[in-house]
């Protein structure tokens, strides 16, 4: 990218809330079921059935919120967003347009050179989500699923703030680790929970006018929002390079071709119509509710990363990768909670060895087949000296293939570290006998055969020996 | 005429409306009467009148977040006009 | 017995409940009248015999058992607005010519558990779109005064069967006088509730936030009687308020003394037939007469009701009515090109002109760049309009003028022209933008033609209206007036 031009993004986040039934209707929203099996008639638009608001939805849209320090309105109304498609059953999507229920916030991030930087928020509105149009198996047709339709949704508006692709994947793990955090959304990304579209341009540095923007739809994970914007922001440069000029529109990520393409049939006659939903009257919060929901607010990935550098004094890095999900950094906590060891051993496990095993398996935290509690046994286990770093990692792969604890491994295993100087000592004299070259050459000073001399012992130990000491009794023995 | 016959080509194309040549020029013709009777609201001094939009100044009213319907699939599939595997049918949606 | 189609809803209720008849025999005799006489006026568009014998049968075994309310067995017949489980409910359109509705509304669950006894089901203007009941795919309805006229609209079809005694009551909705417009052409009684009051869910809208369920019968005390059990909270409406259900009945014996009612100057302007004018002030004497209290009262703002009404209607209608798109129920186009085509000729097809007509205009002031113009506008003058109420009845109870302009028209006589068709709702459409409880009950004849007297009160004022209604009507017989043909 040139160093000519300046990126200037903003997001819309959509994420479903993780309410049982719909924002309007008494259907349930669990993923998956048959097509149309939870459409009921009023996610259906059927003749004369009417909405009516799920208080849970009012109340997750609060804490989103309070966790972004933003103003929630005292009163806000419903809209009708007018345009016909097929996975619009009515028509009009009931979402909010004048009076958003959330308003402007703020957020912090890192920049890419690491900084902190605030990123503004615009708003977060309440709006019903769309059914699903299923082209597959059909020659001339597409066939249409409403299940998903009136599951609710919360659309977050950042502002313009984000200078490059990296902010924008920053800025939006933020946000899925926030709304995890507050268990008002399973942050799902393959199910289509938390969707994003970027509004992106490009501007000649230093200018202080937008230039003109496209808005990309369809990035559903951080790998694609990074690579759809990047492919834009080059676009776009490219483009007016050239003496061409960016067309505001809607361009759809292709992931698989890793291009961005216009999606003319959204532009057709742009005109939503949008006016209050008479079928809705105005929703009042009262401060109480606010206070309510304030108080019930967990704490929040800043405020814990803080916590845990003050706390735990483990790295700041180490931190922000432990606060990530509200459920690794309760892992975290329990592990070091349960066991004898340091914070930052701890830390340094459930990051390393911990994280590699889940990512492997596919798993997440909540699935781990090492409890913190049995990985705090393990670690203990270290710091008494029963085993050594690496035996512990054996110890913690048998541990994950469901051997047992630390303790039934080390002993099916029989890896319990040899302390007993008298048979350490018995070891190297052994050792000594069998190299004599080596230890003349040793004496003679060549001092890094000491390393091979603690290799010969470990071979012979199977690894048990207890490095430190084979270290110190080799030195002695070697050493007149 | 309030209304011109390419801004009822408009209108009709956003309400997704087919008028045959009759109805069209009909609808121009009493569109554009309509149009002129309501324009009669410009006469009213509405400064700082705040728009009403509810005959009733209450406020929305919340429902517990339970999960109330069962499905009924198949009797309200009964009403659509195509139907296939429990998806309803439309010409291919070309995105 | 051969009288008993000419018998009220209360005069029904004491009969059964005297065991002088049964609901068997009342829906029987009924029907029998629906049978011979519908052809001529056209007032239903489906008739239920079957479930209502059953009905009217099983109503009668409750009452044998000891389990009777005071609805139990009571006939009475559905504008087809309203949805009823398993049955047709075409809301008079082509749109929904085969519509099975998987549900009922609130208001029919709520007269069916009262064991009620369903006839039919009404015939209507389309989508509740009209004032003379020209606009329903199925046909006019003929006034039972007239034939050669019209019995008013939306509710046309209740009213008239209402009117010539095929059914003692009938519900009906309103959202700018299509129930007390019809009624007044027609001799009946006609209620619409507060906004709010009635549920509207399986109602089908047309315009959401004018919208209400009401009634049409041949007496206040018979409206009193159906309303007490079809108003009240429903969780299924958000816009439908928890708000406490008064014994409607009670308050009807209540004398008229010190009531204060208001009389707006406007309603007597121009546009006002003469010879309606006069009956309605007649009925203004009667009820001086009668102790109340009258004075002018004025609504500066009235005179834009009905532009009004016709930019907020048709926005709300617009977007209302987007969901008939011939995918998930209702007229699906043949042999559709593309998804364009498919939506474009399914509703081409499946609306009438009124209809399309009400939807295009609402498409226009909702319109990008006409919004401000005429949508938000509107919506300020609405509350022009509202607060002139809300001022008028810091000094009345009561506000009384006349129904509709004309006694019935011809049909035919205004359908060319959209304008002066609206117009027949000049008075009646104020009541729907401020949400207000209105009655219309017949004051007098012009020509041997129905005239009503209009009465509108404060919000959640039913009980009285009703009661001034009834005190009236005590005093007057013109609600018991019934069309020569139709005895």
């Amino acid at each position: 990218m040139s160093a000519a031009w300046e990126v200037v993004i903003g997001l819309e986040i959509h994420t479903q809330l993780a309410t049982r039934s719909k924002i309007f209707s008494g259907a349930a929203t669990a993923y998956g079921a048959e097509p149309n099996t939870q459409a009921c008639l009023v996610d259906l638009g059927y003749p004369g059935v009417l909405p009516v608001l799920n208080r849970e939805v009012v109340r997750m849209a609060c804490k989103f919120g309070l966790a972004v320090n933003a103003q929630i309105a005292e009163r806000s109304v419903f809209a009708r967003k007018n345009y016909f498609y097929p996975d619009l059953p009515k028509g009009y999507q009931i979402s909010q347009y004048e009076l958003p229920i959330v308003g402007a916030g703020e957020l912090m991030i890192k920049d890419d050179n690491g900084n902190e930087k605030r990123i503004g928020i615009t708003r977060a509105h309440l709006e019903e989500d769309a059914g699903k149009s299923i082209h597959e198996g059909f020659a001339a047709s597409s066939g249409i699923d409403l299940n998903r339709a009136g599951t609710p949704l919360l659309e977050i508006v950042s502002e313009p703030d984000m200078r490059s692709a990296g902010e924008a994947v920053a800025y939006m793990r933020k946000i899925h680790s926030i709304v995890r955090y507050l268990g008002i959304s399973d942050g799902n990304m393959q199910e289509g929970s938390f969707r994003c579209d970027a509004n992106v341009s490009v501007r000649p540095r230093g200018q202080d006018e937008l230039g003109t923007r496209t808005e990309l739809k369809n990035l559903n994970s951080f790998r694609f929002v990074e690579k759809a914007i990047n492919y834009e922001i080059e676009r776009q440069i490219d483009l007016i390079e050239d003496g061409g000029e960016v067309v505001q529109e809607t361009r759809l990520y292709d992931s698989d071709k890793d291009e961005t393409r216009s999606m003319r049939s959204k532009e057709e006659a742009n005109d939503y119509r949008y006016f209050p939903d008479p079928d809705l009257l105005p929703v009042v919060i009262e401060p109480a509710f606010i206070e309510q929901v304030r108080s019930e607010l967990p704490e929040l990935p800043a405020a814990k990363q803080q916590r845990f550098v003050d706390e735990y004094g483990i790295r700041n890095d180490d931190a922000d990768i432990l606060t990530v999900s509200r459920a690794l950094a309760d892992y975290y906590e329990a592990a070091v909670g349960a066991g004898k060891s340091g914070a930052q051993v701890v830390a340094n496990w459930v990051i390393g060895d911990l994280s590699a095993a889940l990512n492997r398996d596919g798993l997440e935290i909540d699935s781990s087949k090492v409890s913190a509690v049995h990985l705090a046994g393990l670690l203990d286990r270290i710091s008494d000296n029963t085993i050594s770093g690496k035996i512990a990692k054996e110890v913690f792969d048998a541990m994950w293939s469901g051997e047992g604890t630390a303790d039934e491994v080390i002993a099916a295993r029989g890896l319990k570290q040899i302390t007993d100087t008298s048979a350490i000592e018995a070891i190297v004299d052994d050792v000594i006998a069998a190299n004599p070259s080596q230890v003349a050459e040793y004496k003679a000073g060549k001092d890094k055969l000491i390393g091979y001399f603690v290799g010969q012992v470990m071979q012979k130990t199977g690894g048990k020996a207890n490095p430190g000491q084979v270290n110190q009794v080799l030195k002695s023995k070697l050493g007149q | 005429m309030s209304l011109d016959k390419d801004q009822v080509q408009h209108i009709a194309v956003l309400a997704r409306l087919k008028l045959d040549d009759q109805e069209f020029d009909q609808a121009v013709q009493k569109l554009s009467s309509i149009v002129d009777f309501v324009d009669q609201l410009s006469q009213a001094d509405t400064t700082g009148v705040v728009p009403m939009a509810h005959p009733l100044n209450e406020s929305q009213r919340l429902r517990e977040d339970r999960v109330t319907e069962t499905d009924d699939r198949d009797r309200v599939q009964q009403n659509a006009a195509a139907v296939e595997d429990g998806l309803y049918l439309v010409p291919r949606v070309i995105e | 017995m051969s009288d008993l189609h000419l018998k009220t809803l209360t005069e029904i209720a004491a009969g059964l409940e005297a065991g002088e008849f049964t609901s068997l025999e009342v829906t029987e005799s009924l029907l029998d009248r629906i049978d011979s006489s519908d052809d001529t006026l056209n007032a239903f568009i489906t008739v239920t015999g079957e479930q209502a014998r059953a009905t009217a049968v099983a109503a009668d075994a409750a009452r044998a058992a000891g389990k009777a309310g005071p609805l139990n067995g009571l006939p009475l017949v559905h504008k087809d607005i309203f949805c009823t489980r398993d049955v047709l409910t075409t809301c008079g359109s082509r749109m929904l010519e085969n519509f099975v509705s998987p549900y009922d509304a609130t208001v029919v669950e709520r007269l069916n558990a009262a064991g009620v006894v369903t006839l039919g089901k009404t015939n209507m203007d389309e989508f509740a779109m009209g004032s003379s009941n020209e606009t329903s795919f199925f046909g006019n309805v003929r006034n039972p005064w007239d034939i050669e006229r019209t019995p008013g609209g939306s509710s046309g079809g209740s009213a008239a069967a209402v009117a010539a005694r095929l059914a003692p009551a009938a519900t009906g909705t309103d959202t700018g006088g299509s129930i007390r417009q019809p009624a007044a052409l027609t001799g009946t009684v006609g209620l619409k509730p507060t906004y709010g009051r009635v549920s509207r869910y399986g109602m089908i809208a047309f315009a959401s936030s004018l919208d209400q369920a009401g009634v049409i019968t041949r007496s206040a005390e018979d409206a009193a009687l159906l309303l007490g059990t079809m108003a009240g909270f429903d969780e299924r409406d958000s816009t439908c308020i928890d708000h406490p259900v008064p014994d409607y009945s009670a308050a009807l014996q209540q004398s008229l003394d010190g009531l204060r009612v208001g009389i707006v100057r406007q309603h007597f302007d121009a546009g006002l037939d003469d010879q309606t004018g006069k009956a309605v002030r007649e009925a203004l004497a009667v009820l001086e007469s009668q102790g109340a209290v009258l004075s002018e009262v004025d609504l500066p703002n009235i005179g834009l009701s009905v532009p009004t009404y016709y930019v907020v209607a048709p926005a709300e209608c617009s977007s209302n009515l987007s969901r008939f798109d011939g995918v998930r129920f209702g007229h699906r186009a043949n042999d559709a090109s593309d998804l364009f085509d498919l939506y474009c000729r399914s509703r081409g097809e499946g609306f009438g002109d009124e209809v399309k007509r009400r939807i295009m205009t609402g498409t226009y002031v909702l319109s990008a760049g006409y919004y401000d113009a005429y949508y938000l506008k509107a919506q300020q003058v609405r509350q022009l309009i509202a607060d002139d109420f809300r001022q008028a009845f810091a000094d009345v109870d009561v506000i009384a003028g006349p129904t509709a302009p004309t006694p019935a028209f011809k049909l035919g006589d205004k359908t060319d022209d959209p304008i002066t068709m609206y117009l027949n709702d000049i008075y009646t459409i104020g009541a729907n933008l401020a949400g207000l409880p209105g009655i219309s009950t017949p004051c007098g004849m012009v020509d041997g033609l129905p005239v009503g007297l209009h009465l509108v009160g404060p919000h959640w004022g039913e009980e009285t209206l009703l009661r001034c209604a009834h005190q009236y009507q005590a005093a007057t017989d013109w609600h018991t007036r019934c069309p020569e043909a139709f005895r």
